[in-house]
This record gives structure tokens, C-alpha cells and sequence, in this order.
């Protein structure tokens, strides 16, 4: 754990909950934020750090298998049984098996992790998670030393969610990770939202989060972890390879096919919100760059 | 059945077109009101931006409905043909201004879009088509144009065809809802061809 990501936010960065419930006062909450960010003369890219409000994270999702509207996960997801809940964890590991989500929760270390979050359709959110470090689940389980890959899935529920009824992809919905961007400290498994359990349009139990790359890398409602020695197919990835690749890394130089990736849309903003410009890894270069030295970005997007 | 229709016939005649302009105004004018108060969620130019090319959707396919609903149902809304095209127009306007000034901002990223992004050469296609049409739209150019006012007028089939494709290549995975449209869409088109094959040409005229 000698790497372990330190977090330049901390919990007076957040806006207390009452305040954040009054849009205007977070603003002027901003503001005085901003002057004790110049006293303490942290890194200039976390002054604009603030996260955005409960209602904005909660309402505005993509989480298909309930619904392709942005409101229909926040109207749906309630029906998703989270409790109880295991994760098999299988594959190359040590340990395999299905593993209780109280039972993981009582070996892991939740704390908070303010990231940025980048949609593939260009809005962007400063989310205020609190989980764990994917790395810790993982050396649960222990990662045997011939994997290079961790394979995900979302639950499948089809009595539970109605959005799988129709085949807007193929369900269900997995993901993947090269090991070194899973064992990253960076990449955890998030559990909560300010600092509240995880609201199920937001991928209740847990959900995994990779800053630095697009959202719909960020896997939610997690019920399977497999390690293997080859590139695990992605959901997005198997519906256009083109449009999507497996890495998937946030990258202002590489558009998507069909849109243009220099700028993104911070919600919340209004009908007048300045386009801001994407930032190369999502603002987490320096964390994350060198596990892609010397490969093409362009090809492997 | 017939006197059902003469009714309904008899009532439409009576009616103004003007309501659709109207609706059609209203109807924009509250969706933006919608987005400066927080009505459209926590994103509006995003859904502004799809509601006004929903609602130019929706008006394609009443304008494509008229002469089928004529001759099958013999129901008669030509009168409200040209309304019903123009407030078309009007969400295709606002949907354009609001993606090239809330949402895309950038001059020189507007034309790169436009050149680059099929499914907004499409887009931009089906409203460079939908401009002399609105622009004949009035009762004098119609006078004027004569026969080739029908002729020109024709280009609604291809506007609605790059409409509808337009939606469908936007969308992210495979939905529903465009299918539906393109569904929709197609067979609207469709019944045209088949008329056009099968029966003589006296019944073609008067679309």
C-alpha cells in the first residue's frame, strides 16, 4: 500500500449537506472555498473540484438497464434488490468464490474520493464517492501471478429492470481492466456518495470508478470479478469497436467517431454553461500516464 | 362510419390553422422557459436540444400522415398542411441554434462538426432541403411555381428520410425509440411508392 493515492480534497472541501441542497448557496460556498484553497496554496486543478450537487449526481444517469433516459435510472433503480448481495469473485485467484457484501465491507477501508467523472457523450461531474481501493478486494481474493486482466459485470434482472427488455446492448453489461489500471490506487470500488450508501441509480452496492477513463468503464452493481490472462470483451466495445475501445482513456486528441472530444459540458451549469476544455486522462495524468508509455493512444483508444 | 367522417370533415373546415403556428410557438417558447428554471433536469441544452428535434420529428410525420389519413380514412387535414410543415421547420431552426450556440459554442468546431460528423452532415442535409420549401410556403409562390411547386415540394420525402436517419445515428446503442420513428418513417414513404406503382395517375394527383 506504499503507493496509495493521496487525496488532495478533504471532507471540509465538500459542501455540508444542507448547503448543497440550495443551489445559490453553493455557489457563494464556492466562493469562500476558493479563498481557503489560495491560503493553503493547494494544486491549482483541485480549486475547481467542486462537486457537484446530490440532485445533479442522482438524477442525471446512464445506467441502461433501467431506461436510456438520463431521469429513468432515478425513477427505476429502486426496484433493484441490493440487500443482500455477493460478488463471485473467480477466475485466477487464490481464493475464489462468492464473496457477501457485509463480509467485504468488514475488511475494507471506505474512505472518500473526490474525482472527476467524464461521460463519453461529453458531460462531466466532480462525484464525492467513498468505497475502496479495488486493489484491496482484489488481494482478497489473491490475484494469482498469470493474470493481466479483470473481467466485470452488472447484474442481469430482467424482473428487476426494465430497461433490459429491450437489446439497446448486449446484456449484460461487462467491462474490463488491464491488472495495472485495476491494482491502480486510483481505481476503487465505490460504495457511497457523500458519504451516504451508494443511491442504486448510481450502481448500488458497489460500483467500480477509473477516473481516467470514460463513464461506462466505470461498471456499476457489480455481482462478478474475473482474473484472466486475456483481454476480456467489453459491452461497449462489442456494440462498436470502432466508436469504443477497450482502454478507453480520456483523450481531448482522439474524438469518437461521431463526436468531437476537445471540450466537455460541466452539469450544472444551465442552458448557458461554458463548454470547458477535456482534459488528456480526465485531469489524472500524472497518476496514470506512465502505465501507457510508448503505446499509440490513438490506436488503442 | 362515412357519417362519422363527414362529420369530422365538416368540423375540421371549420377550424383555423393558426392554433398549430401558435402551439407550435407556445410550445418552444415554454420548453426554454422549462430550461432556464430547472424544468428540464439537471442538464438542459442536452434536452432542449433533443426536445425540439423530437417535436420537429413528430410534426414530419403528422405532415406525412395528411394524404395517406386522405385517402385511406378520407379524412381531410390538407388545410393544415402547410402549418404543420412550417412549425416543422421552426423546431428544425431551434434545434440547429441551439446546438451551435449552447451546445457546441465554437465557430470553428460548428463547420468541423458539420463536415466530419456523418450524422450531422446528414442533419444539417435535411435542413438545407427543408429551407426552399418553407420559403414557397407561401400562397403566392405556389401561384407562381405552378406544377413545379409539387415537383420541388417532393423533397419533403428525402427531408423526413435524412430527418429520421439523423435520429437514428445519434443514438447510442441500439433504442427504441428511433426505431420506432424510422419505423414510422419508412412506411409513410412507403405508402407513397406503392401508389405510385400500383394505381393510375389520375389517383396520385392532388397530394
Amino acid at each position: 500500500m506504499a503507493l496509495r493515492w493521496r487525496n488532495d480534497l478533504r471532507e471540509s472541501d465538500i459542501t455540508p449537506e444542507p448547503v448543497f441542497l440550495d443551489r445559490r448557496q453553493v455557489v457563494a460556498g464556492a466562493a469562500a472555498g476558493m479563498a481557503l484553497t489560495a491560503a493553503t496554496g493547494r494544486p491549482a486543478w483541485a480549486e475547481a473540484l467542486e462537486p457537484n450537487t446530490w440532485e445533479e449526481i442522482t438524477t442525471y444517469n446512464n445506467y441502461y438497464e433501467f431506461g436510456t433516459d438520463k431521469g429513468d435510472p432515478a425513477r427505476y433503480a429502486h426496484m433493484l434488490t441490493t440487500s443482500p448481495w455477493t460478488v463471485k469473485i473467480d477466475g485466477m485467484v487464490e481464493r475464489p468464490g462468492d464473496y457477501a457484501f457485509e463480509d467485504i465491507m468488514k475488511k475494507m477501508t471506505v474512505e472518500e474520493r473526490i474525482y472527476r467523472l467524464r461521460c463519453v457523450e461529453r458531460w462531466a461531474m466532480v462525484v464525492p464517492w467513498s468505497g475502496f481501493e479495488l486493489a484491496d478486494l482484489l488481494d482478497l481474493a489473491g490475484v494469482r501471478s498469470s493474470a493481466r486482466y479483470v473481467a466485470f459485470q452488472t447484474a442481469y434482472r430482467p424482473e428487476e429492470m426494465p430497461g433490459v427488455k429491450f437489446p439497446v446492448v448486449e446484456w449484460p453489461y461487462v467491462e474490463g481492466l488491464r491488472l495495472d489500471e485495476a491494482m491502480h490506487p486510483l481505481t476503487i470500488m465505490a460504495t457511497g456518495l457523500y458519504g451516504k450508501d451508494m443511491p442504486s441509480q448510481n450502481g448500488a452496492p458497489l460500483r467500480v470508478v477509473v477516473p481516467w477513463k470514460y463513464g461506462y468503464k466505470s461498471i456499476k452493481s457489480v455481482v462478478r470479478i474475473t482474473l484472466t490472462d486475456s483481454q476480456p470483451p467489453t459491452t461497449w466495445n462489442k456494440y462498436s469497436a470502432r466508436e469504443y475501445g477497450f482502454y478507453s482513456n480520456v483523450n481531448p486528441n482522439v474524438d469518437h467517431p461521431r463526436w468531437s472530444q476537445k471540450y466537455e459540458t460541466r452539469v450544472g451549469g444551465g442552458l448557458f454553461a461554458k463548454k470547458e476544455r477535456t482534459r488528456m486522462f480526465n485531469g489524472y495524468e500524472e497518476e496514470v500516464a506512465h502505465l501507457y508509455e510508448g503505446m499509440d493512444l490513438e490506436k488503442y483508444h | 362510419m362515412s357519417r362519422l367522417r363527414d362529420g369530422l370533415n365538416g368540423g375540421l373546415r371549420r377550424m383555423p390553422a393558426w392554433p398549430i403556428y401558435a402551439g407550435s410557438a407556445g410550445y418552444a417558447a415554454w420548453l426554454f422557459w422549462l430550461g432556464l428554471t430547472g424544468g428540464l433536469g439537471v442538464e438542459p441544452v442536452e434536452a432542449l436540444e433533443h426536445a425540439l428535434g423530437k417535436a420537429a420529428l413528430y410534426m414530419l410525420v403528422a405532415g406525412l400522415a395528411v394524404t395517406p389519413l386522405r385517402r385511406l380514412a378520407g379524412l381531410n387535414l390538407v388545410k393544415f398542411r402547410r402549418a404543420i410543415g412550417l412549425s416543422c421547420f421552426l423546431f428544425v431552426c431551434l434545434h440547429l441554434l441551439v446546438w451551435a450556440f449552447l451546445d457546441v459554442q465554437f465557430i470553428g468546431e460548428i463547420w468541423a462538426d458539420i463536415l466530419k460528423r456523418p450524422y450531422i452532415t446528414v442533419g444539417m442535409a435535411a435542413f438545407v432541403l427543408m429551407v426552399p420549401l418553407a420559403l414557397t410556403s407561401n400562397q403566392m409562390a405556389v401561384r407562381q411555381l405552378g406544377p413545379r411547386w409539387r415537383r420541388l415540394h417532393r423533397l419533403t420525402y428525402a427531408a423526413a428520410a435524412l430527418g429520421v436517419l439523423h435520429y437514428v445515428m445519434l443514438s447510442k446503442g441500439w433504442q427504441p425509440e428511433p426505431m420506432v420513428f424510422a419505423l414510422v418513417v419508412t412506411g409513410l414513404l412507403a405508402l407513397r411508392v406503392r401508389v405510385r406503382n400500383g394505381a393510375t395517375r389520375g389517383a396520385v394527383r392532388g397530394r
